[in-house]
């Protein structure tokens, strides 16, 4: 069992968001599976077709995609939160994105009937025009967001970070002074495939952002930074698809862990993860997850 | 490593007004009849496709990417990716198997009926279209076994549809039942299986809208289960439908909910 900002979790393991998150019932489906809470798809004010396809593919180090948020909006969503609170028995966490306050608060007031039981504010997303990582890379604007968001809601509000900037600790820091109740870190890594055969980019998008293996290390290092400066949790992703990856996270300074990608492998992978960093904690002699958090600060 | 390989038309075969089958020079002889591929029509979209033979799609011209693909010639290329999916649970030897088809959902059907026959299995097909021309892949149903055609307007065969046959045959003496058209018709097949109590012997292929296309993104999951159309399908066994939204509703590419 963690506790994380007030939210008591069965176990470490969070489905990131625009993971099988579309659906009331695949929340609930990956709640079964055994993911300690849900975080939905990312929900924004208007319904959302996204880019074309190519939308997603799998790399020779990861995974590249570029939906482009599709969603139903705010008002179709509202059902499916209902359907993940009631069903689920896990936090529900309704990720949302907007191209300003206005817009978040509004999203936020929409969704808050469906009580959710956190917000996670999509200030990360590398491949949407004029939302995302577009805003979440300006301090000044992140903060605004984050405290506009916390002014309008009594649940707690996580802000997701985007790993595309000089210095990650900055946006943490002013979603911190905005309010926020713990950070998100990282969204996908900006990047591109080109198709050799015909010259075309892959992705519907022509760019898009790199998840998966590959962009562990980078997710490491900047849970890591944030760790260090931040007075309010840090929720690691990024990469993670074994314990060891977890548990790697959570030295780091996570002190839980979203498993996105992975998902692919199966979605067993929760369970597989959860068992396995008990088994672990059992065997050295820690008594919980907690005894671990930021554990690699100690050592240098 | 998944990156869409750069497959060759080498032939293009007209099998209806609306409908052409493109040949490759690409073959998935690993798949299984059901299982589909991610076609890319580069500059355009990237849209699921069921492999009709091992080498090809057999395609329905109905909007931007499909009628990109009905101005390509033999020499051009798309970008596949595949297989992907659960194609349907292969019959054994000595089965005696009914295939129920409507228009392209032909196109799955028939190397599962070539495999059966192949195998020794007996092999029923009921094939449905609106009318003799969009009648998809008759001469391979015809080689295989027993052939009953319907049309809506009666060019050819029994005039109606596929259920129409399909309600004078003895569900309950063949040993799997395979489905694929449009949903309209499978959902009214699933009733008459379902009175007939033969709803677990058969398998549906269902179409849902494909972001990700390998069951990470979640578009295309179905209510009340959570199932992944593409992952954990597109072939469904009939007891796994029993209460969805199949036949209902559908989720369109932003994920509202629309009639089916
Ligand atoms: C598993 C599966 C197998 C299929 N096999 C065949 C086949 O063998 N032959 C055939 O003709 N058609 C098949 N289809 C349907 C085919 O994918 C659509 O007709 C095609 O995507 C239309 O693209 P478009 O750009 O021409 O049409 P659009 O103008 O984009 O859309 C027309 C309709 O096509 C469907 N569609 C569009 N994009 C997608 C998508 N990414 N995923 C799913 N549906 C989409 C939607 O229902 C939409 O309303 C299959 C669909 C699925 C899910
Ligand atoms: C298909 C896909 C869709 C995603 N959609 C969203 C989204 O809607 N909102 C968001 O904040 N992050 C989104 N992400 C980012 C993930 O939540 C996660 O931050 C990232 O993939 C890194 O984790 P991973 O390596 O475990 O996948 C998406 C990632 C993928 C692969």
């Amino acid at each position: 069992m963690v506790t994380i900002t007030g939210l008591d979790l069965k176990n470490p393991t969070i489905l990131a968001a625009g993971i099988m998150g579309t659906t009331g019932a695949s929340l609930v489906r990956v709640a079964k599976e055994g993911a300690g809470a849900v975080v939905t798809k990312s929900i924004g004010p208007s319904p959302e077709e996204g880019h074309p396809n190519p939308s997603m593919l799998q790399l020779e180090c990861g995974f590249l995609n570029a939906m482009g948020l599709p969603n139903p909006s705010y008002v179709d969503f509202t059902k499916e939160i209902e359907i993940a609170k009631k069903e689920a028995y896990v936090p529900v966490i309704a990720s949302i994105f907007g191209g300003n306050a206005d817009e978040f608060v509004k999203i936020v007031q929409g969704l808050s009937p469906a009580k959710p039981d956190a917000f996670e504010l999509n200030l990360s997303c590398p491949h949407a025009e004029g939302y995302g990582a577009m805003i979440g890379s300006d301090p000044i604007i992140v903060k605004e967001i984050t405290s506009e968001v916390c002014n309008n809601t009594d649940v707690p509000v996580w802000v997701k970070l985007t790993p595309n900037v000089t210095d990650i600790v900055l946006i943490g820091e002013a979603a911190a002074s905005g309010g926020a109740d713990a950070v998100v870190a990282i969204n996908t890594v900006r990047a591109m495939a080109i198709d050799i055969a015909s010259g075309y980019p892959i992705l519907g998008n022509g760019f898009g952002g790199l998840s998966g293996p590959a962009i562990k290390p980078i997710a490491i290092k900047c849970v890591y930074e944030l760790y260090d400066k931040l007075d309010i949790p840090v929720i690691g992703v990024g990469g993670i698809s074994t314990w060891q990856d977890a548990v790697e996270m959570i030295m780091a300074g996570a002190s839980a862990v979203q498993v996105g990608s992975a998902v692919f492998e199966g979605l067993d992978v929760f369970s597989s993860i959860s068992s396995g960093i008990d088994s672990f904690l059992t065997e050295i002699g820690y008594d919980g997850v907690e005894d671990i958090i930021g554990l690699a600060h100690e050592m240098v | 490593m998944m990156r869409p390989v750069n497959s060759v038309i080498i032939k293009i075969v007209d099998d209806s007004p609306s409908i052409k089958t493109f040949f490759f020079d690409t073959s998935f002889d690993s798949s299984t009849a059901g299982q589909f591929v991610m076609v890319w029509v580069r500059g355009v979209d990237e849209i699921p496709m069921t492999l009709s033979y091992n080498n090809a799609i057999t395609v329905q011209k109905v909007g931007d990417a499909t009628s990109r693909l009905f101005e390509l010639v033999e020499g051009d290329s798309v970008g596949i990716r595949g297989p992907f999916g659960k194609g349907f649970t292969l019959p054994e030897k000595d089965n005696r198997i009914l295939v129920v088809a409507g228009g392209v959902g032909a196109a799955p059907l028939a190397p599962l009926v070539e495999y059966a026959k192949d195998l020794g299995a007996k092999v029923t097909t009921v094939l449905g279209a609106r009318n003799a021309y969009e009648l998809v892949f008759k001469n391979r149903f015809f080689a295989v076994g027993t052939l009953h055609i319907t049309t809506d307007d009666g060019s050819e065969g029994r005039k109606g549809f596929v259920t129409d046959a399909l309600n004078e045959l003895d569900v309950l003496g063949y040993d799997r039942i395979y489905t694929c058209g449009p949903e309209v018709m499978m959902v009214k097949v699933f009733d008459i299986l379902q009175d007939a109590g033969a709803l677990d012997r058969a398998e549906f292929s269902l179409h849902r809208y494909f972001k990700c296309g390998i069951g990470v993104c979640g578009a295309c999951c179905m209510d009340t289960s959570g199932i992944r159309v593409c992952k954990d399908g597109p072939v469904f066994n009939g007891m796994q439908l029993v209460g969805s939204e199949f036949g209902k509703y559908k989720r369109s590419a932003s994920g509202q909910r629309v009639e089916v």
